[in-house]
């Protein structure tokens, strides 16, 4: 569509000189309220948290003492702290374990979809949608009360199963609070990874599969030999935004904390910005730290980026 | 599976049967935290707090929902997040249009740069900005305000708007316009005759979309809206779990209170699922 829709009024825009492509202010004009809006929301809050991450700014700074720059000292500081590479180390492992976790299962029911007769897909596809439309802090809440230690269903089925869960508290020590919150994540994303995956699933024609079973290869080769290289494009850009994804489960994390889970023990990067900056009014601090999650996120939304950019070519 | 499959090939096979349960198995394990949430909003929590659950609402009543309706905080709390989802969704629609219409019907300077740059802010997770975004309303004393949490919303759904509008605008052949202003029309009358009614289930689509973001948005809200007379559903519904916690947790209304700020969002879901995710792997799949 490219050449098409290209300059359309370069041509016709003034009868006295068609052929000359004259500085057109209309898409400029256009673009404003949409790069006002960005600068005003998200251009000043970003510059001045990269002013104020090289700046002390705590409690004293809050009440009308000015601000002084000190360099990189705030990150110096920063990533000097055993907390914060606790916090660091934790948030990554997370969000590859989840997404990994994630990208398989959402493969697996990919293929499930792909396998079954048109009334089982149509079930499967329904009970994915639900899940995935559900808003985060009303799935939150839901697991909660799953997972609840005195009444959740969870314990009582494990407890049925014989064995003894009776009032477990899912949430009090960090493994297990990971373990619940990786359950939620994976329940709330496999839905995206799997319509997306079934999407490439259905542009491998029967004919291909077919041949390639005449001629002896078994399910386990066609997946590997066929079925695997065709969907890898949709699958890298799957796997690509479920990690980007999997860094931002603020909402999830803050909710699980509140329903009784030890802080600093299961804190990731989001909550612990908010910890710094809300709990504690150390903005120097919250900012050094954002800006090294925005870093984190611009590096991991490259490729996805450039592919989106090839797309608008 | 196949249109020419013969009858032969129809006989059960085990390994069919097999799919299928699993199938059927991993519908019902995702499935069951929404039926469980619907199933005890409907219960009492004399029901729920038994030793053994109660897996069907036999009993049931809507007296819970009746609970939360006359308990007072729920309608403001909708009415928060009906003002500001409003807003964001207008003014999101209305610059994200006129952006789309500027990156996909013109080719000027600087276009590739704002395509880029819209598709990196797109990325930025809130909780990299938002104690930035707390200091900006707060000088601007827009904190506990429905202007100061839109302006964010609006900007953080803008990006993905435009991307989402852009295609639908490239969708509609210039040529038609084109056709249209042969026939005598103006290009703004061929542009709003022709182009606009084209791509109103674009239009419906993004607005959706705008819609999903700002109803659902916690963690910018959670930092902006700190006030508890202006909270918005899913602040409410957070501080619904809370306040019932210091109690016995009553899960009967909580799981209510979900399901109010739930469906909504699942039927507006529904519509829009398609095309969000053609949007968000767009040319990954083809077709």
């Amino acid at each position: 569509m490219t050449a098409v829709s290209a300059p359309p009024d370069a041509g016709r825009a003034s009868s006295g000189q068609p052929r000359r492509r004259r500085f057109n202010v209309a898409p400029y004009l256009l673009l404003i309220p949409a790069i006002a809006a960005l600068l005003v929301a998200l251009g000043y809050p970003l510059v001045w948290q990269f002013v104020t991450s090289l700046q002390k700014f705590g409690l004293a700074q809050q009440f009308g003492k000015p601000p002084e720059f000190v360099g990189l000292a705030n990150y110096v500081q920063l990533f000097g702290d055993r907390q914060t590479w606790a916090v660091v180390v934790r948030s990554i492992v997370f969000c590859l374990a989840n997404a990994a976790i994630t990208v398989v299962l959402g493969v697996l029911v990919a293929l499930l979809m792909n396998a079954v007769g048109k009334a089982t897909r149509l079930i499967l596809q329904v009970a994915m949608l639900l899940a995935w439309a559900m808003p985060v802090i009303a799935a939150m809440t839901i697991w909660i009360w799953v997972f609840d230690w005195r009444r959740g269903i969870v314990n009582w089925a494990l407890t049925q199963l014989g064995l003894d869960f009776t009032n477990h508290n899912w949430l009090e020590q960090p493994l297990s609070f990971y373990f619940v919150a990786t359950v939620i994540v994976v329940w709330m994303s496999v839905p995206f990874v799997a319509f997306s995956v079934y999407a490439g699933l259905t542009q491998i024609s029967d004919e291909v599969m077919e041949a390639a079973a005449l001629d002896g290869a078994s399910a386990r080769q066609r997946f590997f030999a066929i079925t695997l290289p065709m969907i890898r494009p949709v699958l890298m850009i799957v796997a690509l935004l479920q990690v980007i994804w999997d860094l931002r489960v603020f909402a999830q994390i803050k909710m699980l904390q509140d329903a009784g889970a030890p802080i600093a023990e299961t804190d990731l990067l989001g909550t612990y910005i908010y910890r710094l900056g809300v709990g504690s009014s150390d903005f120097a601090m919250a900012s050094a730290l954002s800006i090294f999650v925005l870093l984190l996120t611009v590096a991991l939304s490259f490729f996805y980026v450039m592919h989106l950019m090839k797309e608008d070519q | 599976m196949s249109s020419v499959a013969l009858p032969r090939r129809r006989r059960i096979r085990p390994a069919r049967v097999i799919t299928t349960v699993v199938a059927l198995l991993v519908a019902l394990i995702w499935v069951f935290p929404v039926y469980w949430m619907l199933n005890s909003s409907l219960l009492p929590n004399t029901v729920l707090t038994s030793t053994t659950p109660q897996f069907l609402p036999w009993g049931g009543s809507l007296a819970n929902f009746a609970a939360i309706f006359t308990q007072g905080t729920f309608w403001p709390a909708l009415g928060m997040s009906v003002a500001i989802t409003l807003t964001t969704v207008v003014f999101c629609l209305l610059f994200a249009f006129l952006a789309a219409l500027a990156i996909s019907r013109f080719r000027f300077r600087g276009r590739a740069s704002f395509v880029l740059a819209v598709l990196f802010i797109q990325m930025l997770p809130a909780e990299g900005l938002f104690i930035a975004q707390y200091k900006l309303m707060a000088s601007l004393n827009l904190l506990n305000n429905v202007l100061g949490v839109s302006i964010l919303y609006i900007a953080a759904v803008v990006p993905f708007t435009i991307w989402m509008l852009r295609g639908f605008v490239a969708g509609v052949p210039i040529e038609l316009e084109e056709a249209a202003m042969v026939d005598g029309l103006s290009r703004t009358q061929a542009f709003f005759r022709i182009t606009f009614p084209l791509l109103a289930p674009g239009l419906v689509a993004s607005g959706v979309y705008a819609f999903l973001q700002a109803w659902n948005e916690f963690t910018v809200a959670l930092v902006i809206l700190q006030a508890q007379e202006y909270q918005t559903l899913p602040l409410w519904l957070r501080g619904f779990v809370q306040a019932s916690a210091t109690r016995e947790t009553d899960w009967g209304q909580v799981m209510a209170a979900s399901t109010l700020v739930a469906v909504p969002v699942i039927v507006f879901f529904l519509i829009v699922q398609g095309k969000l995710t053609s949007g968000l792997v767009a040319g990954s799949v083809k077709g």
